[in-house]
């Protein structure tokens, strides 16, 4: 019993993990259709920025308004000189940009922080909380709050704001959005400056339990794209459901069956739910348009 | 022919990029160093420290006139860790950059994966990597200088039974280091009275081991040995603390670097580990005939690039051994200098004094590791 | 004729890069990677640019052709040209397996699905260390021999993957314009509109899938014998991730815009090590300004705009 209680507290807190990255997809996938392969990227600038900047003296809080800022400007960026002037192009042709763009973002880390690996502090120190005879780290508590409170946001946000909701009908048809006044270019801009924000704040928060180095953002941008492609693309609430369960197969595959074969089974669980749901946990199956 | 001649000269051009880039001179020839290292990717913190080394030492060997009246140069690529770049680039050293001498491979998979071109080709190669697979069975051409992860795990072990711990839960990632040597480890248990009770495996990009580690507390395992690099063992170590186990931690020589007292902090002490004497060349007796090469490494090393690591001190080793039988062998002839590399005796490096012989083409025996116990955030010797 | 000349081009300038550049390193060594690239680049771009389908697990076939022929020939002793039917045939049994209800799936979720069978495949080649050698790889993988002669020095393997390339490029060609060509490029169109024109399309998208993947396996086989070694990190996610690029990059669609997109994609990180630490950033800089820039590919704009023929879209596609 103790156990199982600790392998589901180890899998509800990698899983919102890998819950706050899918939700960066999702917010991007809702504007533009385009899986956003720089994600785990925002991640990493938004941690290693908050490393630094904690580093040279700022206090921990400003350290991080710092360093979201920084990721949302290098969404905006991202957006601004790559993805707007390509906008004719095919969605395929925009993932290998966001690739591209994911390898360029590493290069620079690399560059300004280098190889090393890095930690963050702790926000409210390292004292594990006991729960029934299981541990967890006040970290988590954290970032699981932070996945709650950041996907209450972003449900408010396209649920009942104007901006909310025009980023949603350019989701569905661009021409369409446009014709009806929306600032298609505007939306697009916020969109990506949204989820970098997003990004760069989940970085932040994972960075003292995961550490961080220049080329960490591309197994949890993986581990996100998972998450949200499970829960149904484009569905915020299915993002977070979807790292959930992510993380929980993880960890009981680890603790019944092989600690070996974890990610191969987590895999393979993935594939048995897309070929029940072909859409993904909580995705709408559209039919195709002709 | 319109296709024909819009492919035929898109293809020429990119032939006359390619084929006209960087040439070769063939001026007053120096003395080729090759070098391949995981300068990026997930094993850049051994291939990061090794190229500073060699890059250092280099410049000083050159500065103080060279080698025979040689410069030395130093031709290197980054690997990433990946065998088949790895591949690629050690025949580009040899085919294309015509190197004298190669030092180098970060990773047993990216050495093991080039055996077969030096052989074929008969250039020495001295690798940086720790597999014991690297020179057992002998090979002519190649050579090696950290300690074997053979050697570590009986290290560990021989501490182990001086404790009496005879039942150890294991727990390791999935890279190359890891994985042999998780397998040195369940081979060698038995011959030390060990039972392995655990044998949890991680993914090193994983970012909580509780899970395995909830698993190992439920058995009775009396101590948790844990080999890997990176991040991760940090990230055990804390794990260990959070869940409360209180079991003897031992760590491999894979986190023999400040980087990782520095991750794990508190949740490091007590941790005990086999590591290269460079790691503890402060607090180590006069007497000890390693200290002045240690201490000059490191005060080196760090004046130019900060904390010393004993991966960096594989290179200068590797590096030396192949300069001194550069000299002693009088030719660039590499058989010859490869015979001289094999004669290399009593040469004191960081990792320990090499006595290399047709038989053993690392040199290094027990005595050479220390068994190191983190107390106050500080390395100490283990009697 | 005129629909292949671009191909004999291509033969003509593989024929002469040798007595060229003799010995050359870029012809030789890379010239090999790079032509190995090539016939995975059109393999997938017959599932991806025809089909319009994506895969980011291709580089799972390459493995099983690979590990089948080298745990094959070094642990049993098998000939290696039986080890390397061995790999077809246990390709095709896992092509056809999993082609069915994975190709159900559309767009992201293909990708998702394809990413996990990819990663399972890479995971059990790691993992399986007693069989595969773990991630420190197979080595002494012996020779294979075509015909009287052994297959040993990289010029031999140059003329061998050159030929294999050559035949690829040219059954894409043919297949381009064939019944089953014309059945792929409506599905790519619209799924649902070659449904109703009568065309099964799951039976198309399967079969495509699984020629793709028969094709990357041989190569894989080919690959093992060549490199005499083989390790798991040559067939993970990333590769996978480098083949979709190189179609990408090239143009999808066009066979000879895979080809450009390999070849670009081979020679590129060998001319940017010089810029040391920045070769990373610059690597995915160019990667992103030709996407930016040529939206529609290398290849298929570079082309476009030689032969200034802006409405030919459907000829370009296919040549």
């Amino acid at each position: 019993m103790d156990l199982l209680l600790q392998f589901l507290l180890t899998g509800l807190t990698t899983g919102s993990i890998y819950a706050l990255v899918g939700l960066g997809f999702a917010i991007i996938y809702n504007a533009s259709d385009v899986v956003n392969f720089a994600q785990g990227e925002f991640l990493m600038i938004g941690a290693m920025s908050a490393i630094f900047l904690h580093r040279l003296g700022l206090p921990l809080p400003l350290a991080i308004a710092a360093a979201v800022a920084i990721s949302i400007a290098v969404g905006l960026l991202l957006e601004k000189l790559a993805i707007e002037p390509a906008r004719n192009a095919s969605v395929v042709s925009l993932i290998i940009i966001t690739i591209g763009a994911s390898i360029f973002f590493r290069g620079v880390a690399l560059l300004i922080w280098g190889k090393e690996i890095y930690g963050l502090p702790h926000f409210s120190g390292e004292e594990p909380i006991r729960l029934l005879g299981a541990t967890v780290l006040p970290q988590s508590i954290w970032v699981m709050a932070g996945t709650v409170v950041l996907v209450g946001a972003v449900k408010y946000f396209f649920d009942h704001t104007l901006a909310g909701k025009a980023m949603r009908a350019c989701s569905h048809n661009k021409r369409a959005a446009a014709l009806l006044g929306i600032d298609v270019k505007k939306i697009m801009l916020l969109s990506y400056g949204l989820s970098a924000g997003l990004g760069g704040l989940a970085g932040v928060l994972v960075a003292p339990i995961t550490y961080m180095t220049y080329d960490a953002g591309v197994m949890l941008g993986l581990k996100g794209f998972c998450a949200a492609i499970l829960g149904g693309m484009g569905s915020s609430m299915g993002a977070v459901a979807g790292g959930l369960v992510l993380g929980v197969i993880e960890a009981l595959g680890t603790g019944f069956i092989s600690s070996g074969y974890k990610d191969a089974i987590s895999f393979f669980i993935i594939l048995l739910i897309l070929f029940f749901r072909p859409s993904g946990l909580f995705g709408k199956s559209g039919g195709e348009r002709v | 022919m319109k296709g024909f001649s819009r492919v035929a000269a898109l293809f020429s051009v990119l032939a006359l990029v390619v084929f006209y880039g960087p040439g070769d001179a063939l001026a007053k020839r120096p003395i080729k160093i090759g070098s391949f290292l995981a300068t990026t990717g997930p094993a850049s913190f051994l291939g990061d420290p090794e190229l500073k080394t060699l890059k250092m030492y280099i410049e000083e060997i050159n500065a103080k006139g060279g080698v025979d009246g040689h410069k030395l140069e130093l031709v290197w690529y980054d690997t990433a860790g990946k065998a088949k770049a790895a591949k690629d680039i050690v025949k580009r050293l040899v085919k294309k950059d015509r190197v004298d001498v190669i030092v180098g491979g970060s990773t047993s998979g990216t050495t093991l994966a080039v055996i077969d071109i030096v052989e074929r080709n008969k250039v020495p190669l001295i690798s940086l990597a720790g597999s014991v697979k690297i020179i057992e069975p002998v090979k002519k051409w190649v050579f090696k200088t950290p300690h074997t992860d053979r050697m570590a795990a009986a290290k560990i072990f021989e501490d182990m039974k001086k404790r009496g711990i005879k039942k150890v839960a294991l727990i390791t990632g999935n890279g190359g280091f890891d994985k042999s040597g998780r397998a040195q480890c369940l081979a060698l248990a038995p011959k030390y009275g060990i039972e392995i009770v655990a044998d949890e495996q991680y993914s090193n990009s994983d970012t909580d081991m509780t899970a395995q580690l909830t698993k190992i507390r439920a058995t009775d395992a009396q101590a948790i040995l844990n080999f890997g690099f990176g991040k991760a063992p940090a990230i055990v170590m804390k794990n260990i603390k959070q869940l409360g186990i209180k079991l003897p931690v031992y760590q491999s020589h894979g986190v023999a670097s400040k980087k990782f007292l520095e991750l794990a902090g508190e949740a490091a002490e007590g941790v005990r580990l086999p590591a290269a004497a460079l790691l503890v060349a402060d607090i180590l007796p006069d007497s000890d005939p390693q200290k002045k090469v240690l201490m000059d490494y490191k005060s080196k090393y760090e004046a130019k690039y900060g904390p010393v690591s004993t991966f960096g001190g594989h290179a200068y080793d590797g590096l030396m051994i192949a300069v001194e039988a550069i000299d002693r062998a009088d030719s660039l002839d590499k058989a010859k200098i490869r015979d001289e590399i094999e004669k290399t005796k009593g040469f004191v490096g960081t990792g320990g004094i090499f006595n290399m012989s047709p038989t053993d083409h690392l040199g290094l025996d027990l005595s050479a590791f220390k068994m190191l116990e983190v107390k106050n955030g500080q390395w100490t010797l283990v009697n | 004729m005129r629909r292949l000349s671009g191909f004999f081009g291509l033969a003509a300038v593989l024929a002469a890069l040798p007595f060229l550049f003799p010995d050359n390193y870029y012809v030789t060594v890379v010239g090999t990677t790079a032509m190995i690239h090539v016939i995975l680049a059109v393999a997938l771009n017959l599932f991806m640019g025809y089909a319009g389908q994506i895969s980011l697990g291709h580089a799972a076939f390459f493995g099983i052709g690979a590990y089948a022929s080298a745990v094959l020939t070094t642990r049993y002793g098998l000939n290696p040209w039986l080890a390397l039917g061995a790999g077809l045939v246990a390709t095709y049994l896992v092509s056809l397996a999993i082609s069915r209800p994975i190709l159900r799936l559309k767009g992201h979720y293909l990708a998702m699905a394809t990413l996990g069978f990819g990663i399972i495949v890479h995971i059990f080649l790691v993992q399986a260390d007693t069989v595969t050698g773990g991630p420190d790889g197979l080595s002494g993988i012996p020779p294979m021999s075509l015909g009287p002669v052994v297959l040993d020095t990289d010029m031999e393997w140059y003329w061998t993957m050159g030929g294999l390339m050559l035949a690829t490029i040219l059954f894409s060609l043919n297949l381009s314009v064939s019944r089953m060509g014309r059945a792929l490029f409506a599905i790519h169109g619209s799924e649902v509109a070659a449904q109703t024109m009568g065309i099964d399309t799951p039976k198309v998208k399967s079969q495509v899938f699984i020629i793709s993947a028969l094709i990357t396996s041989l190569t894989g086989s080919l690959f093992a014998h060549q490199q005499s070694f083989v390790s798991p990190d040559s067939f993970g996610f990333f590769f996978s991730v480098e083949l979709v690029t190189m179609v990408v990059l090239g143009g999808m669609g066009s066979t000879f815009g895979a080809v450009v997109g390999a070849v670009l994609l081979s020679f590129l990180p060998e001319f940017l090590t010089v810029f040391e630490d920045y070769e990373v950033m610059i690597y995915g800089a160019i990667l992103m300004s030709i996407m930016i820039f040529l939206p529609s590919g290398l290849f298929v704009a570079v082309a476009g705009f030689a032969s200034r023929r802006l409405a030919a879209g459907r000829e370009r596609r296919r040549c």
